[in-house]
């Protein structure tokens, strides 16, 4: 009896990962539910999946202000984590509400899409909530993995094709980069949970500068980046998004970003806090690079997909700068950013879904000549999600520009603050160019072949009315972000 | 006497072939071994270090990679496979559709 080995039974807590298991398991029936149904029959599987993150987001914001960590200080929900899996969870649903008319559309009514969807939803959110290097790198996966099928989910198209296989090889390549920084770190703290390292660094400050520790830094850093899609690391960015179906554009562009930054300002913030001054500097310069590249290249792009992909690319950069500042209301700035931009773009695209014929040829800047005429009320929402992207106020846009550029300032970081502002003065020229070419061109077609399906309406009205809400009355937002970070 | 150091820098160099190789081939498939040469050169590193720790988490993390490369070859032959049917070559100079 003296041989047996004690096994002590690991500390679960459920309630840690509870909205991310609600969620698999509809995802799991959703399958089932697939099998069952007739082909090319897909609009009650949008519903179901549009209920199951309806669920999921109920028992997620039940979570509030109750810090539940599990599995031995593998994820957490906490306040952080959840305003995340929020965002998550409405850019997964306002991306489905457009989606199904799109699919039809295109010639592929297939209900493996919302699984996939949400699928790669769960892995967004268990990257959120990740407290361990190996259970970022899981959720990065599930993430991930979703998603090279989801870009390459028309297998007949050319260009779906070559999105998803870029796609897939970029980003495995840069998983490669994250994978390789996290074993360096974990070879000089002796473990990969993010409390843990940082307790290391701290009682061991010379390892700080242990060029492991700083290799090992740099390699998770360009990881991430690659994933928000920072400059120089941008490159699969314009042809991914470009080639993508147009909702799952819509999708990379606001949630699984979204879940990059989250692990991001995890792991950096957490556990190498320590090495602030060095990461610092560097993202200081990546921001301006990133700004710069997206604005400018995006100056001269006709493919309005391919210019708000740049557009995008610039956003990160923005965004960047609020962890720039890693101050209170910068990185508060950035979770607000998070959430207004999956508003803005979602917006933008769902009308844009609307524009495009099959095969999408006419999302150009001369396909969208006259619309704001032949079509004024979707001319008028476009416009206001593209004033957003602007920055102008009240829209969303701007009092997260606001927060982030505030947070900039008050860390002393004035240079940053200024070719910010300077920056999104560019980015005039490119939304602007878009409204004149709607509203200043004679109209070479009728539009007559927009129909307003009820999925992509509300997910265009919703959408509109929360860049206006956050615009006009940004405090309450703002004050749930805070919330986040100091909770 | 093999000791830590000599690991580290095998899996050093193993990395920097993979990364070299994506970036300079031309068939997406060698690309892709490429980045499995690149994981697994990960896979060595943290299984070197852990045997030095005396500490399983780096082994757990080489399950963990082990089953997400195997679950990210299936994804990717499928892509690559999808992309071949339509173009006959899976050569990744043939990505020329998307360009600015």
């Amino acid at each position: 009896m003296e041989n047996l080995v004690q096994i002590a039974i690991p500390n679960i807590n459920l309630a840690s990962v509870m909205p991310s298991v609600v969620l698999a398991c509809c995802a799991m029936v959703l399958l089932l539910v697939n099998a069952f149904s007739k082909r090319g029959a897909t609009a009650h599987v949008a519903g179901l999946s549009l209920l199951a993150l309806l669920a999921t987001g109920v028992v997620a914001v039940g979570g509030w202000n109750q810090t539940q960590p599990g599995f031995s200080g593998h994820v957490v929900l906490d306040n952080f984590s959840i305003f995340f899996t929020v965002v998550f969870l409405i850019a997964a649903a306002l991306t489905i509400l457009m989606s199904d008319s799109y699919l039809k559309r295109e010639g592929y009514p297939v209900g493996e899409y919302y699984t996939l969807l949400l699928f790669s939803t769960v892995g967004a959110m268990l990257m959120a909530s990740g407290t361990d290097l190996m259970t970022i790198f899981l959720g990065l996966e599930v993430l991930s993995v979703s998603l090279y099928v989801l870009a390459g989910f028309f297998r007949g198209q050319r260009q779906s094709n070559e999105a998803g296989l870029k796609y897939f090889l970029l980003g495995a390549f840069s998983t490669g980069f994250l994978l390789y920084g996290m074993a360096l770190i974990y070879g000089v703290t002796g473990t990969t949970n993010l409390v843990d390292i940082s307790q290391f660094f701290q009682a061991f400050p010379s390892a700080l500068t242990n060029p492991v520790a700083v290799a090992g830094m740099l390699l998770m850093g360009t990881g991430f980046l690659f994933k928000i899609a920072i400059a120089p690391f941008h490159m699969w960015t314009p042809d991914v998004y470009q080639g993508s179906p147009t909702p799952i554009t819509a999708f990379m562009s606001a949630g699984p970003k979204a879940a990059a930054f989250a692990a991001f300002m995890r792991v950096f913030m957490v556990s190498l806090v320590g090495m602030q001054g060095t990461w610092t500097s560097l993202l200081w310069i990546l921001a301006v690079l990133t700004m710069i590249a997206g604005n400018f290249i995006a100056l001269n792009q006709t493919n309005l997909k391919r210019m708000l992909a740049y557009s995008s690319i610039a956003h990160a950069g923005y965004a960047l700068v609020g962890m720039v500042a890693a101050n209170e209301i910068g990185t508060a700035g950035v979770l607000y950013y998070m959430l207004a931009y999956a508003f803005m773009n979602i917006g933008a695209f769902a009308v844009l879904v609307l524009i495009g014929k099959q095969g999408e040829e006419n999302l150009t800047l001369q396909g969208v000549a006259g619309f704001g005429y032949k079509r004024p009320l979707l001319g008028v929402l476009l416009s206001i999600c593209l004033f957003s992207l602007m920055g102008i106020p009240p829209s969303a846009g701007f009092s997260g520009k606001f927060y982030i550029f505030a947070g900039a300032l008050n860390a002393g970081y004035v240079w940053l603050a200024v070719l910010g502002v300077l920056n999104s003065a560019v980015s005039l020229y490119y939304y602007l160019r878009v409204m004149v070419f709607m509203y200043f061109k004679n109209p070479e077609e009728d539009f007559s072949w927009i129909q307003l399906k009820p999925g992509a309406t509300i997910c265009i009205v919703l959408s509109v009315i929360a860049v206006l809400y956050m615009g006009l009355l940004p405090s309450g937002i703002m004050s749930l972000a805070r919330q986040a970070i100091l909770g | 006497m093999i000791t830590i150091t000599h690991y580290m820098v095998l899996s050093a160099i193993l990395f920097s072939m993979g990364t070299i190789g994506v970036l300079t081939r031309k068939n997406a498939i060698v690309v892709f071994m490429c980045v499995e040469l690149m994981l697994n050169a990960v896979n060595l590193t943290f299984i070197a270090l852990s045997s030095h720790l005396g500490n399983m988490d780096g082994q757990i993390f080489v399950f963990f990679i082990m089953t997400v490369a195997a679950a990210e070859a299936a994804v990717g032959l499928a892509l690559m496979i999808a992309f071949f049917r339509n173009r006959e070559s899976i050569d990744v100079e043939e990505f020329s559709l998307l360009k600015w």
